[in-house]
């Protein structure tokens, strides 16, 4: 709302040139890198929800038939949940500088992420095996669909999250990269957010 | 007025510019190919674009050659003109103008305007050029594959994009919808770029409200896009997969030349919703680059501030918000819901007030001003003439009613092209003639820049607006050969085949343009610094062209907005965004 | 100073070539004589708004230029603009007109829409089926109501894929190869259908179209108000052979009307008539109503 505030003022008057002669540029008191993580996440919620609204719509025509929620779903969801927490335990080492500690709660947080992939292949070779071919099925064709569009931003997160710790192995120090796994961290925690709204979404329908 | 004493002056240090990793080029790879610096990256933006486009433009000489003389060119076929239709249409809404005004005019101008040393992720930046570069090719192999590129229609509906009814329904859509994707991804890269640059790498004093409006209408244009452009990319994701796997996420049960296909249940009106949900923003991330651009170029070249600065930021802001909510007047006649109609009319036509005042600010600039009619003007005051009359046809389509009999006829063609094509292109012409003397240090020729402009300006004109006239008699649009019918006057076809000549001046005139940059680089005039007399930071650079890092040591600081044109009490009648108040001339 | 001029010829060779221009609406042959009126509306609010803005826009270019060389800054110490950043009072009054004007092309707009999605009761139902690239036609028969129809269905035997238990069905009039009818002066609610792409049922003359779906039924209503023969188009790009889907709807009075359709054959005739050929001839494949491509296509 202040920038709203802010495109009210009128930068001609003298008032105003004071006050503006004093400001700084930025606009949110964040590095740019967060800021930039923050919209391009924007992005990354209007492509999901899009797919929900579509996902919705097609529901509506009458050739839809659910899908069973194979048992292996919910233990991908509990492997992505773990990711997430290791990867915040290594931003809370990363905080107080401990290096052994981030260097742990990466490699966990990866390795999860990993399984929770494999996990995802797994669930669409059962579905294949049971016979939910996807051409046939709408539902089954939007939840590969999402599924491997989570994939493929969580692959992308997993670029970011090697680089890291190629860097820690380098023999960075904790609060050398603490940025990077903040924001690695924070990337874990939507994409979580995503797939849990998504699956519940599956879920319910 | 009070004179200057120097010793009362209290020197200003310069502003706390965190220390930012300036980017030297140690090759020449490093320096003119995978380069970091915006400047270089929106120079290889330009000149991809401009290739493309030009690429569209011949594209849309053939089209017109068979519009206008339909008997002559018998290698011509119904499949290659919609072919070239949808090509002409896909590359000049996305591969030219979005990746022009943000890609290019974003790049070059946004750190130079706002004080910054350059993007803030230089790297991400650079890959966005690449990407962008990969989609253009992607585009130009679908016109070497079996079956060439696809001809359905730059809006690609289903289920006939996919089927073999079209041309291009086999490699050519899919190499189409995967450029697109890339597109997308490299845009984003970019857009993420434009936006943090603006909000985060802003010198001291340069608050939003000081900000020339070209930045105003960059950012929020790109803002736009980057909400927009994913409903693209999750239709073009789905139609792949209903054209590769054989899903049916827009496919209902179809019967093709009297033989069942295994699609079933899927709906192409979803395919038009999501396609237009991201088409309509797609309209102003071309046309608001375009208000900003063409505002600056009013005001400084009438020395006067632009009219309203507030009103305009606040129509740029609120036509973009509203340009979400207003996707469906595209598909009036669609087969949706009738009753969606009453609501996207009203929201298209209440759009059409704050677009108006723009107009109106624009005119009032000049009003009073100390206009000098240099070739960016010129531009600039073409632009408002064709945008009037774009905006008022796009008042007739927006109205529901009016649209059901103009709809897919030669009207809602003349339509876009003035408003979204020549209009804007208008602008872009008037900003490179405004801004090559600051990208290569000389001026374009300016006696060939006239007759670039008067039969650019003239000839489109000619070439569109009569073209309505067409629409309503009711000849349709994406028509092979409209042939014998009981209703269209043979001097329509008179009229067609003027077009076509015009059309062609027109093209012929661009290749002047073009030629007049080349030999321009080379052995043009030397530009003074500044040589039209702005206010705004890009032209307050330490050397020009701006070399790395733009600024030299110090960054700039703005202690005033970017319209600071023949202020009461000051002899210049400009006074740049960087001058102290102490060192004003009074 | 001709940079105002020419644009001043613009404004004045627009308003010209509109008033004079040969191509115009073709004369109205339906009842949508209020789109037309809506048209007109449109241009007397818009039209003169758009000479307005180009008269003041070449006024301000004659009146304000900068009497120098045309590439040269103005002089130092020199400037003859008026610095006047805003004023609220004008703005406010150019948005307020400008609402007003919007509101008056708007309010008929969104009425004479609201007639044009409502169906009177006293329209009767004929069906227009779209296929690449051909129209057929389906009137309801006897029992004035269109049998249902299933996509899934479409075969050689049942071009127009009916429901075949439907009993509605079975006196509808099917119409393929032939030119559409319609009865002067009765109000017909066009149902739309389309077996394969998108396409949109269009006569220049009637002024209301609509696209056509697969898988949708969609709709418009008309009265023709005028004999005579008409071109149909296809206004949605359907592929190829889009330019060549044409067809002819003839205007009857209700005399001629009635007599052409108990010249054509029912459903259940075809269906008759088809079993007949079988029995006589059970050796050759049927599809004599099958979709062949228009003619002009070329060949794929």
């Amino acid at each position: 709302m202040e920038f709203f505030q802010e495109i009210r003022n009128k930068p001609w008057l003298e008032s105003q040139v004071e006050i503006d002669n004093a400001r700084e540029g930025g606009s949110y008191a964040l590095p740019a890198v967060k800021v930039g993580l923050r919209v391009f996440l924007g992005v990354v919620v209007v492509v999901f929800s899009l797919s929900v609204v579509a996902y919705s719509d097609r529901m509506t025509i009458a050739d839809w038939r659910p899908v069973p929620e194979p048992l292996i779903m919910w233990l991908n969801l509990l492997i992505l949940i773990a990711s997430s927490v290791a990867m915040q335990w290594a931003v809370i080492n990363a905080r107080r500088d401990r290096t052994p500690g981030v260097e742990v709660g990466m490699l966990v947080g990866g390795a999860f992420a990993l399984a929770f992939l494999a996990g995802q292949l797994l669930v669409v070779r059962q579905l294949d095996a049971l016979g939910y071919f996807a051409p046939t099925n709408p539902a089954l064709a939007f939840l590969y669909m999402l599924t491997a569009l989570h994939a493929v931003h969580i692959l992308g997160g997993l670029v970011a999250w090697g680089r890291t710790v190629l860097r820690i192995w380098g023999g960075k120090e904790a609060h050398e990269v603490r940025m990077s796994v903040e924001l690695c961290a924070f990337y874990w925690h939507f994409l979580l957010a995503i797939w849990l709204v998504l699956f519940l979404w599956f879920v319910i329908t | 007025m009070v004179d200057v004493t120097p010793e009362k002056i209290e020197h200003v240090g310069p502003a706390e510019v965190p220390e930012v990793d300036l980017y030297h080029a140690h090759s020449w790879w490093t320096k003119y190919v995978f380069c970091q610096d915006a400047k270089v990256i929106a120079i290889q933006y330009g000149c991809t674009a401009v290739a493309i486009g030009l690429v569209g433009l011949v594209l849309s000489w053939i089209m017109r050659l068979q519009l206008g003389f339909p008997e002559f060119f018998s290698f011509i076929s119904p499949e290659l003109y919609l072919q070239f239709v949808t090509m002409h249409g896909m590359i000049m809404v996305i591969y030219l103008l979005t990746a022009l005004f943000l890609g290019s005019f974003g790049n070059y101008l946004i750190p130079l305007m706002v004080g910054a040393r350059d993007m803030v992720f230089p790297y991400v930046n650079m890959l966005s050029f690449w990407v962008y570069l990969i989609a253009v090719l992607v585009l130009c192999a679908s016109f070497f594959v079996p079956g060439g590129p696809t001809g359905a229609g730059w809006t690609l509906y289903p289920p006939q994009a996919i089927l073999s009814g079209t041309p291009g329904s086999g490699a050519g859509i899919v190499l189409m919808l995967v450029s697109l994707a890339l597109f997308i991804v490299g845009f984003t890269m970019g857009g993420l770029n434009y936006v943090v640059t603006i909000l985060q790498a802003r010198t001291r004093g340069m608050t939003l409200m000081r900000m020339p409006l070209t930045i105003w209408g960059i950012f929020t244009a790109t803002v736009l896009a980057l909400l927009a452009f994913p409903a693209l990319f999750v239709s073009a994701i789905m139609m792949t997969l209903d054209s590769v796997l054989g899903t049916s996420f827009f496919m209902p049960a179809i019967v093709e030349f009297g033989e069942q296909l295994a699609y079933g249940g899927g709906s192409p009106v979803l395919f038009q919703h999501l396609f237009w949900f991201f088409g309509h923003p797609e309209v102003y991330i071309v046309a608001l680059p375009a208000f900003g651009i063409v505002s600056d170029l009013l005001s400084i070249h009438a020395r006067r501030h632009i009219f309203g600065y507030r009103m305009m930021v606040w129509a740029i802001v609120g036509i973009g918000a509203l340009s979400f909510v207003v996707w469906a007047h595209h598909m009036y006649v669609s087969g949706m819901n009738p009753y969606f109609g009453f609501f996207f009319a009203t929201t298209t036509l209440i759009i059409a007030v704050p677009t108006a005042l723009k107009v109106y600010n624009w005119t009032l600039t000049l009003w009073r001003g100390d206009i000098h009619l240099t070739i960016p003007m010129l531009f600039a005051i073409a632009f408002i003439i064709t945008f009037v009359n774009g905006g008022i046809t796009g008042l007739f389509l927006g109205n529901v009613v009016v649209d059901v009999p103009l709809s897919d006829t030669m009207f809602v063609v003349a339509h876009f092209h003035m408003v979204m094509g020549v209009a804007p292109i208008l602008v872009v012409f008037g900003a490179i003639y405004h801004w090559f003397p600051l990208m290569s240090g000389r001026m374009l020729n300016n006696a060939m820049g006239q007759f670039h402009f008067w039969v650019t300006f003239v000839g489109a004109y000619l070439i569109y607006f009569p073209m309505h006239y067409l629409g309503f008699i009711g000849v349709p649009r994406r028509y092979w050969e409209i042939g014998e019918t009981s209703f269209i006057p043979d001097s329509a076809d008179s009229l067609n085949a003027f077009i076509t000549v015009a059309a062609l001046i027109v093209g012929f005139a661009q290749v002047v343009f073009i030629y007049n940059i080349i030999v321009s680089v080379f052995r043009g005039e030397k530009a003074e610094r500044n040589p039209w007399k702005a206010t705004s930071l890009e032209w307050q650079t330490e050397t020009v062209p701006p070399g790395h890092g733009n600024f030299g040591e110090e960054a700039p600081v703005v202690y005033r907005w970017a319209y600071s044109f023949s202020v009461p009490g000051t002899v210049d009648d400009y006074v740049p965004q960087n001058v102290h108040p102490d060192y004003v001339k009074k | 100073m001709w940079v105002a001029i020419v644009v001043v010829l613009v404004a004045l060779g627009s308003l010209l070539f509109h008033l004079f221009t040969p191509w115009w609406s073709t004369e109205i042959a339906s009842n949508w004589g209020s789109m037309d009126l809506t048209i007109d509306i449109t241009f007397w609010i818009t039209g003169p708004a758009y000479i307005l803005i180009l008269l003041f826009t070449a006024f301000c270019i004659y009146k304000f230029h900068a009497k120098v060389g045309k590439n040269e800054a103005a002089p130092e110490s020199n400037h003859k603009a008026a610095y006047d950043p805003e004023n609220k009072k004008l703005e406010w009054w150019l948005t307020v007109g400008t609402t007003v004007g919007v509101a008056g092309l708007l309010a008929p707009g969104l009425i004479v829409w609201n007639s044009y999605v409502t169906v009177p009761e006293e329209a009767v139902e004929i069906e227009v089926l779209g296929q690449q690239w051909q129209w057929g036609y389906r009137y309801p028969g006897a029992d004035g109501k269109l049998g249902t129809s299933d996509a899934t269905l479409v075969n050689g035997d049942n071009p127009f894929g009916l429901i075949l238990d439907d009993p509605n069905g079975q006196d509808d009039i099917l119409v393929e190869g032939d030119d559409l009818h319609l009865q002067l002066d009765q109000p017909v609610n066009v149902l739309l259908r389309s077996l394969d792409v998108l396409h949109d049922f269009y006569v220049p003359q009637f002024r209301a179209k609509m696209d056509m779906v697969p898988g949708l039924v969609t709709f418009f209503w008309m009265t023709p108000t005028r004999t005579g023969t008409f071109d149909i188009l296809c206004a949605e790009l359907c592929g190829s052979g889009h330019y060549a889907m044409r067809g002819t709807v003839v205007v009857d009075e209700k005399a001629d009307y009635d007599a052409w359709l108990s010249e054509q054959q029912t459903f259940a005739q075809f269906r008759a008539a088809l079993e007949d050929k079988s029995k006589d001839n059970s050796s050759v494949v049927m599809n004599t109503v099958g979709p062949q491509p228009a003619h002009g296509v070329m060949s794929r």
